[in-house]
């Protein structure tokens, strides 16, 4: 069943999102852009190389990203709680989840799990640091 | 506490930073030339992680050579190279030894070294490895294993204020202060404007005096290093004014200085700005020169100078 799943979810998002099954989705906060197409894998924002026509750094050819993710994010008429997702800290991937369905991982809430040290580190806890 | 964490977060004083060369072959002993120049110049020199994606000595050992030899080091950790658990240990190893001042960045890609036929690793992204370090800082690994004593670490990251979307590069900031980073390393920009934009969009974001921007000069000889970054580096756009003004002069190598000297004063003006970080690919006199021309002094006596000529790296 799980892997039934995982294919149908592969035949859906792959072709017209790209998906690249890492399993744990996060494509309503980035504009509909699957950011494991970026070269890098990056999951939080564009890297410091994104060239002057806005290609990326890796691939000349291909428009960044995140500048797709971000174009798309103000444009697209999209929820606006997804929206004010996008400039969330995304967390690390966990790639035990690679090639898994991120729908079922979304209902099992198993795609919300963190490691302990990440969670631990709240904004909150890093905001109320030292002002510089 | 490092000099650059207290005097950032202490002082309203303006740090300096310089890039350290990469280290290959004889690196310790190219070391002390290089830290002897430096000496007393700045609050922290960067140990760089494989830039541009060429291999050298490690950052870790890069840092610790350059702890031993006086200076305190700013160690440089790129995404590209090594996942969470080699990156985790290079920041314990390196703190065993005194190092302190930490900067996240995700690192040019393998495609730009000389080595394109590597593993990319990129585990973490910039702002989740500026997370980890502060997790590590806080005194737990990534699993939530316990770090007793947690080790004093200053955090900082890096951003591109020159490169593409512009807006959305402040809200990049926002997000690794948010991850806990207390100073940001800029990338070096060529457009005045751009950078204006990027400093006054932090202060408007409220994060003026909360991270403190640090941006960068490149200290070079002539027109060939700018056409270089301009048509090899991704993500740095020098304007054909500049470098005509460079080209173009009677002293291109005086021009390059003078518009290096100018892009600091204009630089250290900025909202939000807390100093400035320089590389030096000229190995000439002007390192010295620049630092003056800024009105800074040097925080040595001249005996402990050993070797302050120029050499060529
Ligand atoms: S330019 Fe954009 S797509 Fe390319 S590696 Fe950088 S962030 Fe990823």
């Amino acid at each position: 069943m799980t892997t039934f799943i995982a294919t149908i979810e592969h035949v859906v998002k792959g072709p017209v999102w790209g998906c690249q099954d890492c399993g744990q989705c996060v494509l309503h906060s980035t504009g509909m852009t699957c950011p494991m197409n970026c070269p890098k894998t990056l999951r939080n924002g564009p890297c410091g190389g994104v060239r002057e026509n806005g290609h990326c750094e890796v691939k000349p050819e291909m428009k960044c990203v995140w500048l797709k993710a971000y174009d798309r994010t103000q444009d697209w008429p999209l929820p606006s709680t997804w929206k004010a997702e996008y400039n969330h800290l995304r967390p690390p991937v966990d790639n035990r989840l690679k090639g898994t369905s991120s729908w079922k991982n979304f209902f099992t809430k198993r795609d919300r799990w963190t490691p302990p040290g990440w969670k631990n580190s709240t904004d909150e806890s890093i905001a109320s640091g030292v002002e510089i | 506490m490092s000099t650059m964490e207290h005097k950032l977060t202490n002082t309203n004083e303006m740090v300096f930073t310089a890039e350290f060369h990469s280290l290959d072959g004889n690196g310790l002993e190219k070391a002390k030339k290089y830290a002897d120049r430096m000496r007393g110049w700045f609050d922290g020199v960067n140990a760089t992680d494989n830039t541009a994606a060429h291999a050298h000595a490690s950052n870790v050992a890069t840092a610790i050579a350059i702890k031993q030899l006086g200076l305190e080091p700013i160690m440089q950790i790129v995404c590209r190279d090594k996942n969470r658990l080699a990156q985790q240990a290079d920041i314990m190893g390196a703190s065993m030894f005194g190092v302190e001042n930490f900067v996240a960045l995700t690192g040019d890609d393998v495609t730009a070294g000389d080595e394109p036929e590597a593993r990319r690793v990129f585990d973490l992204d910039g702002p989740q490895l500026v997370r980890l370090m502060n997790t590590i800082k806080r005194g737990e690994y990534m699993s939530g294993r316990k770090i007793d004593p947690a080790p004093q670490m200053f955090i900082g990251a890096v951003e591109n204020p020159g490169a593409p979307p512009f807006e959305y590069r402040v809200e990049r900031v926002a997000k690794k202060y948010a991850a806990g980073a207390k100073f940001l390393q800029l990338q070096i920009c060529y457009h005045q404007d751009r950078l204006e934009r990027f400093c006054a969009g932090v202060k408007d974001a409220g994060l003026a005096g909360k991270i403190a921007i640090i941006p960068s000069v490149v200290l070079v000889k002539g027109p060939r290093p700018l056409n270089f970054m301009h048509n090899s580096v991704p993500g740095i756009d020098v304007p054909a004014e500049q470098i005509a003004r460079v080209e173009s002069a009677s002293d291109p190598a005086e021009a390059a200085y003078l518009q290096t000297l100018e892009f600091a004063q204009h630089a250290l003006l900025q909202p939000g700005v807390r100093g400035l970080h320089i590389t030096d690919f000229r190995n000439d006199e002007t390192l010295e020169r620049l630092m003056t021309d800024l009105g800074r002094v040097r925080q040595i006596s001249t005996t402990e100078v050993k070797d302050d000529h120029a050499y060529s790296a």
